[in-house]
């Protein structure tokens, strides 16, 4: 592909904490490489910033290779931009071109509350992952791989859900603010394998309420998440939840 | 709201049959409504049918109800929106719009209710005689009612309002009630595109046969 610099017009959200009532800022960057990733954009930006004497953006990166899950910009109405199972940091310039102006807001949810310009609070992912989202039954050493025979449909599917990076757009694409997707590739990769099976029906349950407790709206099962996620979790993920969660609400031991 | 949205889709189907017969006045020609009116009459006599009115009736309140509570719930769920609205990346219109369609279905409802189940039930309508037995003449109430075009458009719109409520509601509530096999998924969603075309469209032929005289 081409190389090529542009100037953009930037309307990034500002705002100081979570009770700040937070605006709009428009910023205009110029030389920007079509090589550059977003997040080198706002590197550049804040750089300047910085030099000018100003208060730089904040915003939420770590691996800026698409594993962690931590950069989430809802850019022109679309978290994580414009490219199809991508997220922010491997989001390239060259998806824009001179003069384009860019939106750039961060996750709207209740259960996702600003802390400072860009970046929210997604501990309430951390907090339903403690709810269950784990193994706490004792497996002893590590065991020869063949010496648990798994079909290969259910631990592809089950893969297929644990790519999962936590990184919330799912809810912030939703209208409901549902964190559904996010829960159900979390139960699916467990209750596929055998390893799940031990603490399979406590951990829907108590995953599920903790997700209610978080303040997460209700799936109505409209597709919006499937269509954002980076990592392509399949709707019908939540389907297998709502199963797993049937099946266990009405035959758990408590 | 699977449950229910489940129990008033088969309700649905039994609806369209006995209302169905009405349009046996189009092949027999002394027929007049006679079949009609005979089925509209076996289901109002029969008692399991009357118990299952009362429970009809429960579930469409719990389903407006449960309809009414999940929209605001969700809707509280996010106090500051979007400057640029994500819009219909990945979901229809119709499945973001289920407590609009369903209002609007409600509404026609309550219409359709003061047309033929108040009087059917309460009000008294014309009776007929067929061999000697006397039954309501559902047929001519519906005759006179969809005389009016506005009646007959009301009654066009509140078809696809239902027809988009379903075209969501259908795969939606087997999805909640956790079917999540493939090929099931692939077949529920076909029959539920295939439900919610054909059922309000012959719901709404009846108004406009009527109104355009097919039927007499
Ligand atoms: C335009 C097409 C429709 C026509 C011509 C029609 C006609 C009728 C008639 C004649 C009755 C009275 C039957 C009786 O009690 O003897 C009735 C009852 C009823 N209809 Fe419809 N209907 C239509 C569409 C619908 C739709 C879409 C719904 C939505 C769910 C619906 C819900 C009901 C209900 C709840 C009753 C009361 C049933 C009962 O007796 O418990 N109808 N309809
Ligand atoms: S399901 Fe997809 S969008 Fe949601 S948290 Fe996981 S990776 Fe992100
Ligand atoms: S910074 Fe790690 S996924 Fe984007």
């Amino acid at each position: 592909m081409e190389h090529y610099n542009m100037s953009l017009n930037l309307k990034v959200w500002r705002q100081n904490n979570s009770r700040d009532k937070g605006y709009f800022e428009d910023y205009k960057v110029d030389g920007i490489s079509s090589e550059m990733s977003f997040l080198e954009m706002f590197d550049v930006l804040n750089e300047r910033l910085i030099t000018e004497g100003k208060e730089p953006i904040a915003f939420d990166h770590d691996c800026r290779e698409g594993i962690c899950g931590m950069c989430s910009m809802y850019i022109n109405g679309k978290p994580h931009g414009p490219w199809k199972s991508n997220t922010v940091c491997q989001l390239h310039m060259r998806a824009y071109k001179d003069g384009d102006t860019i939106v750039v807001e961060p996750w709207r949810a209740n259960a996702f509350p600003v802390i400072k310009d860009l970046m929210v609070d997604r501990s309430a992912f951390d907090r339903i992952v403690q709810a269950g989202g784990y193994i706490s039954v004792n497996t002893g050493n590590a065991v020869d791989g063949n010496s648990m025979p798994i079909e290969k449909d259910k631990a592809d599917a089950s893969f297929a859900a644990a790519m999962c990076i936590g990184c919330g757009a799912c809810v912030a694409a939703c209208k409901n603010s549902s964190a559904m997707l996010f829960l159900s590739a979390k139960v699916a990769h467990l209750a596929l394998l055998p390893q799940g099976e031990p603490e399979r029906k406590k951990r829907v349950v108590s995953m599920v309420a903790q997700m209610d407790k978080e303040g997460f709206g209700a799936c109505t099962n409209t597709g919006a998440c499937e269509a954002t996620c980076p990592k392509d979790i399949s709707l019908s993920n939540i389907a297998r939840l709502n199963q797993e969660y049937l099946i266990a609400s009405l035959t758990a031991d408590k | 709201m699977g449950l229910t949205g489940i129990f008033l889709i088969t309700f649905l189907i039994v609806h369209m049959g006995i209302n169905a017969c009405m349009w046996a006045a189009v092949y027999f020609p002394d027929d007049h409504g006679e079949m009609f009116n005979k089925a509209a009459n076996f289901m109002g006599s029969m008692v399991l049918i009357r118990i299952i009115e009362v429970g009809l009736f429960l579930f469409i309140f719990l389903h407006i109800i449960q309809g009414y509570m999940l929209t605001v719930y969700n809707r509280s769920k996010r106090a500051v929106g979007y400057a640029v609205d994500y819009g219909s990346k990945g979901s229809k219109w119709y499945s973001r719009s289920m407590g609009l369609l369903g209002t609007l279905i409600l509404l026609f409802l309550i219409i359709h209710w003061l047309h033929f189940w108040i009087p059917s039930r309460f009000t008294g309508v014309e009776e007929v005689e067929y061999s000697g037995v006397k039954m309501h003449n559902m047929f001519a109430l519906m005759q006179t009612t969809f005389q009016q075009l506005w009646v007959v458009i009301l009654y066009v719109l509140g078809c696809i309002s239902l027809g988009y409520h379903l075209a969501h509601g259908f795969q939606s509530a087997f999805k909640t009630l956790g079917v999540h096999n493939k090929r099931y998924q692939i077949m529920l969603s076909g029959l539920g595109y295939g439900f919610s075309i054909v059922v309000p469209f012959v719901f709404a032929m009846m108004p406009i046969s009527m109104y355009l005289g097919w039927v007499k």
